[in-house]
Order: structure tokens, then sequence, then C-alpha cells
């Protein structure tokens, strides 16, 4: 009885006319009536020539329905989402008069739009064009020159994860500080820690400069000459790495509206985009996934595998696993880490993975792994 | 005043003699329009001196109605409210990015409007958020309030519509009718009493229909300016029924002919609740609520009385008060079929905008009624009977309104 009571004369103007639910079929009274003549569009349409394959015997319909509708462009965020995963920087190197690898790097900030969901555009600021920017990857130990220009609308930085001086740490106001439209930095450090570390602008308002892209992964790969064994895994100048199918995932939420909320959840920025176009992975090679949360507004981000598990190194600052044999873990903004999973003797098939706040799922951070033999 | 005799000796000035239709005439018609074609192709060619325009597209996209027809389906009409065209890119229900169609192109011109196909399971009596993303990420929304399958358009539904509309508009009009002999036998001071009883409930009435309108009139697309269509419609009704009540009528028709105007601006009021409780029956809500019209039953009984009102000094034919019923009750059944099977906010605010034009006019017709039998017993048209009467009236739809509101 509850439910009428509440309700007023003037309450059913009001539902009546906030278009809540209301009966009718296509308006005979309305000033403006619908086009006539049903021509379903599905929208938006699929951009021709995109690089990718699209798996078609999985589709986005048999997803489900719960998923985004239509494709992105082929120069949606500044690189093609695929290739992202295992695009990785190694610089230009050249070697010191001390015998240390330097590498150089050049990164230019400039404002982009970027395509977050098929047709859902965004003013994006990004370090090279791209969001996420560039994953830039040495070996421990290494010297690093990265020249940073500053070819944005807006005063940024590039604060670097990782162990340097005070000088260096690309924060507003403190050392080098803002570097302003127009200026040229170059940060130089060495490559410390190993592990799975990230960069991002620290310019204030620090939440802004964040959210509108301006972050990227920084992987320092650990010398096996001082860790041992294990570290050659993780090394690609050694064979025992090869066997390895390494991606980068950077988790990453778009609040399209500026109220402070996200309307697009994702890995890579694009919702729903490795469903869409699901990451091949071969059964019996093992998989590492670096995997670092950017995530702006909500405290905590998640990864789930399903029908698997695997080993976590948290930041990646560790050659023994952290946790072992999970199959959710979290991070809080900034923080990082390795997984570590194998499919061997699996079933080929689609393996689904996202974050266990299902929110996120819903507004695209869903994807999956199709296990090749 | 009608006769203007021009005084002796004046001429009338030489241009007003000419015809307005000789090329010159016309010519100096036409000036400031040509002008003006020259003023804006001036600035559509300069920006108008704003320069390239680098703001983003003004985005507005209003919802004019969710219709959830069958289930696993929800329907939305949209129509593009800016000045500029908007693209509708992606869909959320409940927070989750869904599946949708459009019925034709994804980018809608000003005012184009689309219908938006979802299927999706929604759950019988929840309620359920929408949210359309357009191409800059602007998200609009929309919501079932109740979800329930939307009425279909058939024989049965109309005939339980009609049957709804008949218990709120066509019974209590009638026996409010009904009162007619009773009141007949009350004196000069008591029909005083009534007719300013009368204007009180009309009044109510019609403040009551202004607030509705005003509410409806926000969710007209901006562009057409709802809230000010309230009362400029409601003046030229008011303007129009004026003008065409003012021809010349016998003492004797005249009081039978206000009660018609009367039952014809209830009839609209009428029509406004039907459109509400057929909107609100689409949601499954006033099917559960028999209390609801229990109490709008209650509330237009007065109707009756008012309508009653104005004919007390005729003895008018028994088809009269047929006929007053239909006119004034009978609009609730359409109401109710307009806004249980097609709604629009635009309409709606129109309909009860002339609805208050047509109640204000019949407010002064029978304060007119109300002062010539005043002034025929020689005592002032304001006097504590007639106060007492208004106040009365005011007293009543408030109180029945109670009943609705609770």
């Amino acid at each position: 009885m509850a439910g009428w009571t509440r309700f007023s004369r003037r309450d059913l103007l009001r539902v009546g006319a906030t278009g809540a639910a209301l009966a009718g079929s296509a308006g005979a009274l309305s000033l403006l009536a619908p086009d006539a003549g049903r021509a379903s569009t599905a929208a938006p349409e699929p951009h021709p020539g995109h690089p990718r394959a699209t798996n078609h015997e999985h589709d986005g319909e048999s997803h489900g329905l719960s998923m985004t509708i239509g494709e992105v462009g082929a120069d949606a965020i500044g690189i093609d989402p695929t290739a992202y995963l295992t695009t990785f920087d190694y610089g230009t190197v050249s070697t010191l008069p001390n015998g240390q690898t330097l590498r150089e790097y050049d990164i230019i900030a400039f404002d982009r739009e970027i395509e977050i969901a098929p047709g859902v555009f965004f003013p994006a600021w990004t370090y090279n064009g791209q969001v996420p920017g560039p994953t830039i990857r040495c070996n421990e130990g290494d010297r690093l020159r990265l020249h940073f220009t500053n070819a944005g609308t807006h005063p940024h930085t590039i604060h670097y994860h990782g162990i340097h001086s005070a000088f260096m740490d690309g924060v507003t106001g403190i050392g080098r500080g803002q570097i302003e439209v127009g200026e040229i930095f170059t940060y130089e450090f060495d490559a410390a820690p190993y592990g799975c570390h990230l960069y991002h602008c620290h310019s204030q308002p620090l939440k802004r400069h964040i959210h509108k892209g301006l972050y990227g992964a920084f992987i320092i790969n650990p010398d096996p000459a001082k860790h041992g064994a294990l570290a050659r895994e993780r090394h690609p100048d050694h064979m025992e790495s090869e066997k390895w199918q390494e991606f980068v995932m950077m988790m990453n939420a778009f609040d399209t509206t500026f109220d402070g909320e996200n309307e697009v959840y994702a890995i890579n920025s694009i919702a729903f985009e490795y469903m869409r176009h699901p990451i091949r992975v071969e059964r019996d090679r093992p998989v590492r996934i670096y995997l670092i949360n950017v995530t702006e507004f909500d405290p905590i981000n998640s990864f789930h595998l399903h029908a698997n598990f695997f080993n976590y190194y948290d930041h990646g600052t560790t050659l023994e696993p952290t946790l072992r044999t999970v199959d959710t873990i979290m991070q809080c903004q900034a923080q990082r880490g390795i997984l570590e999973m194998s499919f061997a003797g699996f079933e080929p098939g689609q393996y689904m993975f996202h974050a266990h706040q299902t929110e996120f799922v819903e507004l695209g951070w869903m994807s999956v792994f199709e296990v090749v033999e | 005043m009608s006769d203007v005799t021009l005084p002796e000796g004046a001429t009338v000035t030489p241009d007003s003699r000419k015809s307005i239709w000789t090329p010159r005439s016309i010519a100096l018609g036409l000036l400031p329009l040509v002008l003006l074609a020259g003023v804006l192709a001036l600035i559509v060619a300069t920006d108008g001196g704003f320069g390239e325009r680098t703001a983003p597209p003004i985005e507005e996209l209003s919802v004019q109605r969710v219709t959830l027809p069958e289930p696993n389906v929800i329907e939305l009409n949209v129509i593009n409210d800016g000045p500029d065209p908007i693209t509708i890119s992606q869909v959320l229900v409940d927070d989750a990015y869904w599946q949708f169609e459009l019925d034709g192109g994804r980018t809608l011109g000003r005012l184009e409007s689309t219908t938006i196909t979802i299927p999706y399971p929604w759950v019988q009596d929840e309620a359920h958020a929408i949210a359309i993303v357009s191409e800059t990420g602007v998200v609009f929304d929309a919501e079932v309030a109740v979800a329930t399958e939307s009425p279909r358009t058939d024989t049965g539904t109309a005939a339980r519509f009609a049957l709804i509309g008949f218990y709120v508009g066509v019974i209590p009009v009638a026996l409010g009718l009904l009162w007619y002999p009773f009141l007949r036998r009350l004196g000069g001071g008591g029909m005083r009493f009534i007719l300013a009883l009368t204007v009180g409930l009309l009044v109510f009435l019609s403040i009551d229909m202004f607030l509705e309108a005003q509410e409806v009139a926000l969710t007209v697309p901006h562009s057409l300016e709802g809230p000010l269509l309230v009362p400029a419609v409601a003046l030229l009704a008011f303007l129009l029924l004026m003008t065409v009540s003012s021809r010349a009528v016998t003492a004797a028709r005249r009081g039978l002919s206000i009660a018609y105007q009367i039952a014809l601006g209830i009839g609209l009021h009428n029509l406004g609740e039907g459109l509400a409780i057929g909107a609100a029956f689409a949601l499954g809500e006033v099917a559960l609520g028999v209390f609801l019209v229990i109490g709008f039953t209650l509330h237009n009984v007065t109707e009756g009385v008012g309508i009653a009102a104005p004919m007390l000094a005729d003895r008018p034919a028994l088809s009269h008060f047929v006929w007053l019923t239909l006119l004034a009750g009978g609009p609730a059944i359409l109401g109710v079929w307009i806004g249980g099977f097609i709604y629009s906010p635009l309409w709606t605010t129109i309909f009860l905008a002339i609805g208050i034009g047509a109640i204000a006019q019949v407010v002064v017709e029978v304060g007119r009624l109300l002062a010539r039998s005043a002034e025929r017993q020689d005592i002032p048209s304001l006097n504590w009977t007639t106060l007492g009467g208004v106040t009365a009236g005011i007293a009543i739809m408030y109180a029945t309104a109670l009943i609705v509101a609770s």
C-alpha cells in the first residue's frame, strides 16, 4: 500500500512527464513523431581496414548483450590496442665511457582526443599521443635519459616510480618542478629497483593530470648477475625468458562527464576491447602480465582470472611470489605487480579475466584470453 | 465610444487614405525585412565577429518516453533538444554498457527524434536507470520507475482505461449534478453562496492545473519553451473563449450557456487528470491504487455542483444534463487513453494550459452572474455570503486533494 499513498496528483503528472516508463506505441500525438520505416542501424559502424582480426566465432553477441556496440577506430588510443600489450620501448641505446648502458627516450606531451568506447571520445592529455603512454623498459642499472617536451596546453611533468634524486622527481614545486608549455627537460637517473613500475604526470591539480591520460608503464628487468638464475626468466637477453608471453595491462578509467565518477573502465583505455579482440595465448607457454592500476576516483581496482590461478609479485620487486595460487588480487592506485600463470594442458578456449568489482566489469573492464594449442 | 466622429474641419492625414497595396507602400513595408536579411547574412558571413567556434558542441537530449513493450525490451523515444547535432554512441542500463538498436541514424539533427530499442531483461516491479552516452561522453539519464509491461493497444486495455476514466470523470460529475433539484430550493442567498463556492472550486482548480502544467512543461524539449507556453496558451484560450461567449445571449440562455462553458473548462481539466492517470497506469502504479481512483472520484464530485450552480434560475431540459456530464466527464476517458497509450509532454502541457484559460473565463462568467444576482437585491456583490462560498469552495478542493496527495 505504501506505493500509491506517496503518490499525489502532481506526482502522477511528474511520473508521466519524466518519461518514466510511459505507455504507448509510436506517438501519434507526438509533435515530433519518430521517422517512419524502421531501418534498424546498429551503431556505430565498424571501421574499415581495422588492423586486428576480430574473432567472428566469438563476437560481441555471443558474449552476451552487456557490452558496448561497434568498433573503435584504428587509431583510437594512438597505438593499436593489441600491439600495445606487447610493445616495449627499450630506447636508443649507447654505452657511456664508464661502460654503463645509456638508454635515451623522447617523450612529448600533447593534447589528443582518444576513443575510449566505440563512438565515445575523450579529450585526453597524452605522452607521445597514446594512452597509456609508451611502455618504457630497461635493465636494472642502466642510465636513463628521458627527454621530455611539453607540447601540451598545461604545465606537465613526468614522475617516475623508481629510485632517483629529489631534483628528478617530476613533481610541482620540487626539484625541476613543472615543465611549462614549450619547455624541454631531460630526466636522468639509474634504473632501480627492478620490477613493474609506472610513470605519470605529477602537475597540479593532480587528479586531473592523471585522469586525463598522462601515465605509462615503466618496467625494469632484474639483473641476473645480482639476483641469480630466477632473474633470467624476466630478462630478454637470456633464453630462459623466451618462453614467456608477456603483456602490459594498465587498469584505467575515464570520467567523460567530469563529475568525479568514471563512465568507462578498461585495461589499456578501451571498454571491452579485449572481449571483442581476445588476447591470443599459446597454451604451452607461460603468461606474464605486468599489471598496473592507474584508475582515478575509485580507491581500488582488481584482477580476477577465470578457471585458473596465478602467482603474484607485488611491485615485481621480488623474484619469489608475494602471493601464491590466487585467482584474484587487488591494487590501490599506482600499485602494480607481476602475474604469472600457465595454461599448459588446459582445454583450448576462452578464459575470461576482469575486475571483480562487477560495476567495473559492466562498464568495460572485461577481457578474455583465447588459449590456443 | 464606437462611433468616432472627426471634429468639424479636421482632415484625415493623406497617408492613411492611400491603399497599402501600391508598389511604394509594399516597398516601404519590405524595407526593414530586406535590411534584416542583409544584417543576418553579414553576421553569418563574418561569424558575428566571434571568430571560429572552438567550444565543444552543446549536446542536449530529451527523453520523451520510456516504454517496456514486452519482456526483455526497453524502448526509449528521445529527441535532440539542443542547437547542435548529437550522436548517440553507447547506452547503459543500470551502469552496464548494453547492446541497442536505433530507429534510423546515430546522429540526430536539431529537434530530430529516434527510438532506442534495448534488449534488456528488466525485472518486474523494480527500477532501472538508463543512460545514453553521446560522442563526447555526455550522459543523459532516463528511468523506469517501476518496471511493468506497458499496456498494449488492444480493446481490452482500452475498455479498462475507459472504465477508469468513467469512474474519475463521468460518475462524479453526474453525481454532482444530481444536487441540482436540491440547490434549486435554495433562496437568493443560498444560490449566491453556491455560485461563490463554484468560483472557489474553479480558482483552486486553475491554480492546481497551472502548477501541474509547469511541471510537465519542464519535460517538454527545452527549445519549445514549455514553461512559457503555459501562460501564453492559457491567456489565448481565455481571450478566445471570452470573445466567443461575448456574443449576445438571451438572459434565459445565459445561465445554461455558462454551465456549458464551465463543463468545457472542467472537461479540459479532467482530460489533464485522465492523461496523468493513464500515464501512471502504464507504470502499474495506479492499477494498485484503487484508493487513488476513489480519491479522484470524490475530488471531482464538487465539479458537478459547479456546473449546476449557474443554471439554478433556469429549467433546462434533462438532455442538457446528459450533455453537460459528457462534456465535463467524458474527456477523462479520452485522457486516460492518450496518457496510457501515447503520451507527449508537449500536448499534455497544451491541454492543461487551454484548461486553465477555459476555467479562468468561467470564473469571470460566474462572477458576473453573482454580481447581477447581488445587484438585483441591491447588496454588494462581495459580501460575507460570497466570501464564505469562495472559502468553502477552496477548502473543499483542498480537503479532497489531500485524499489523493496523502
